[in-house]
């Protein structure tokens, strides 16, 4: 008895330390500063949109979303693709040179890709690929490679052994091994981690924060500071740039529940 | 096949961190010829620089912070939610929520609730008469650490609760069945199965939580940029801003052979602590 009432009350704690901060932003989204002030947690008066007509009309905030979508989605696309190649290679490989690659790529999971951020920088700074779309997509590639190659080549090492060699000895080469086998049958596997560094691309700060400083060039999150400091004190036009970054996490977050628990868990399991 | 990923890899990340060791050795302000200056920058760092181990000392607490609190709530959460019932999957749901956010975003959403004026927070604690309580939290040296603690704590339990609940639902029936023939009651039965079948799990999500809160960059620039007075500073924003406000790219270079030296020493530390416990 003690022990049921203990647990509702915790499980109801922590579902109150989700649920008011998201309602506080989502009512707010719709609420003048004013309202905010007086009175966060209550329902808006109407669900007017003048805040975000406003942020659209004074900021770059469609733009800014634009970028995000773009580099987004062609960095884990080009990741996806590298790191399968690689993964599917080195699950296949038992000799030195793949002991010693995965060993480097490990170094890049033990590391946070954080501590580079000065070499980068003055390295992106000679290539001239500061303000470039290009640049921040070679960034996240290689920020993401090493945990997407480890979720993926522990899947690769599940799949059995003899798919491959009665292919092999039908005479396919390993590109066709690995595309007409390999890939069909880690869907699932590939889907997990595009929906874990999807998440990760469209909400890192850092290096955007060091390469981009055009403004029609910033993704979604950079330019979020911007609106921080520009409308200081008001979280009304704040609340609103949270919704427009959120929604489109939420709505696949809430389509595709089960494949992004499974892909933000794989991501930490195997890092 | 390999090749293409790894020579993108050996060219942005293993090149730029050998880079790393080279500046560590120069006085550089990113424009000049950097003038080099031998072991200087580590001896200062040593000797010299009182903000270095402030800034050591903040990271060390918030780290430990974050690992104590994110791994008791997400293993306390995932027992309690462990079966897969319909209101347990919807909490679960729930909780992971914040997972998906932006850092930025959560702390947008922190920079409001903390507000010391219109903050629900102090609403709260005035309302229900605990004026006491009603901090100026992200405003005063001795609240700020605590208050992004606080705010990573939130932001990651469900992610590590669902890890937890993979591993715990693992845990065979029987072994539960046998305690309770035993006699035991649940914290005896959470002392002689969870805790120690759990321990490879728990080495799981101490080993990337570690790692996270020292990514927790996003979240502090954001909410404190390291103030105030440096007490919310990690090695993670004082690198930024040594680097990039201050221009000092070989002093900060070395900065950041600490932090690896950091992360080296606490993974090991990590693996044999739950290694020989196991």
């Amino acid at each position: 008895m003690i022990f049921k009432t203990v647990r509702a009350l915790l499980l109801a704690i922590f579902a109150l330390l989700i649920i008011i901060p998201s309602l506080i932003v989502i009512f707010g989204s719709f609420k003048s500063d004013l309202e905010i002030y007086e009175s966060p947690m209550s329902l808006p008066d109407a669900f007017k949109l003048d805040n975000y007509r406003t942020l659209f009309e004074t900021s770059q905030v469609f733009t800014n979303f634009r970028n995000s979508v773009f580099v987004t989605s062609m960095s884990v696309f080009i990741t996806l693709l590298l790191a399968s190649m690689t993964a599917f290679a080195l699950s296949r490989m038992v000799n030195l040179s793949a002991k010693v690659m995965f060993a480097l790529f490990s170094l890049g999971l033990a590391i946070p890709a954080q501590v580079n951020m000065i070499p980068l920088f003055i390295l992106f700074n000679d290539l001239k690929l500061t303000n470039s779309f290009f640049g921040l997509i070679l960034v996240n590639i290689v920020t993401t490679l090493p945990i997407s190659i480890f979720i993926l080549t522990s899947f690769f090492r599940e799949l059995p052994r003899e798919m491959y060699e009665v292919s092999a000895i039908d005479g396919a080469s390993i590109f066709r091994i690995y595309r007409s086998i390999a890939l069909p049958l880690s869907k699932p596997a590939m889907g997990a981690t595009a929906i874990f560094l999807f998440v990760i691309n469209w909400n890192d700060l850092l290096y955007p924060l060091l390469l981009i400083t055009q403004a029609d060039k910033k993704t979604l999150p950079l330019a979020m500071l911007d609106f921080r400091g520009e409308y200081a004190t008001s979280f009304s036009m704040i609340f609103t740039s949270v919704m427009i970054a959120s929604v489109p996490m939420v709505i696949m977050y809430l389509t595709m529940q089960r494949s992004f628990v499974a892909g933000l868990t794989a991501g930490a399991v195997k890092g | 096949m390999s090749v293409p990923a790894f020579l993108l890899y050996a060219f942005l990340y293993l090149y730029p961190a050998l880079n790393n060791l080279r500046f560590s050795t120069t006085r550089w302000d990113g424009i000049v010829e950097p003038e080099f200056v031998g072991l200087r920058n580590f001896s200062n760092l040593m000797t010299n620089d009182d903000l270095f181990f402030k800034v050591m000392g903040n990271n060390i607490r918030f780290t430990l912070l974050v690992v104590i609190f994110q791994t008791g709530f997400s293993l306390l959460f995932a027992i309690l939610l462990l079966k897969n019932s319909r209101g347990n999957v919807f909490l679960r749901t729930l909780y992971f929520f914040p997972t998906i956010l932006s850092s930025v975003s959560v702390a947008m959403i922190w920079l409001f609730l903390y507000d010391p004026n219109w903050g629900a927070i102090n609403i709260f604690f005035n309302k229900i008469g605990l004026e006491a309580f009603a901090l100026n939290w992200l405003g005063s040296e001795t609240s700020a650490l605590y208050a992004i603690v606080f705010s990573q704590v939130w932001f990651h339990t469900g992610q590590m609760m669902v890890i937890y609940i993979a591993g715990l639902q693992q845990i065979p029936a029987e072994l539960y069945e046998a305690a309770e023939v035993d006699g035991a009651n649940r914290w005896q039965q959470f002392r002689s199965v969870t805790w120690p079948m759990a321990l490879p799990t728990t080495a799981v999500v101490i080993a990337y939580t570690t790692i996270q809160s020292f990514r927790a960059f996003d979240l502090i620039y954001t909410m404190t940029l390291g103030g105030p007075n440096n007490s919310t500073n990690i090695f993670s924003t004082l690198i930024y801003l040594t680097a990039f406000n201050e221009f000092r790219f070989g002093y900060a270079a070395a900065q950041t052979i600490f932090m690896v030296l950091m992360i080296l020493f606490l993974t090991w530390l990590q693996r044999r602590i739950l290694r020989t416990k196991y």
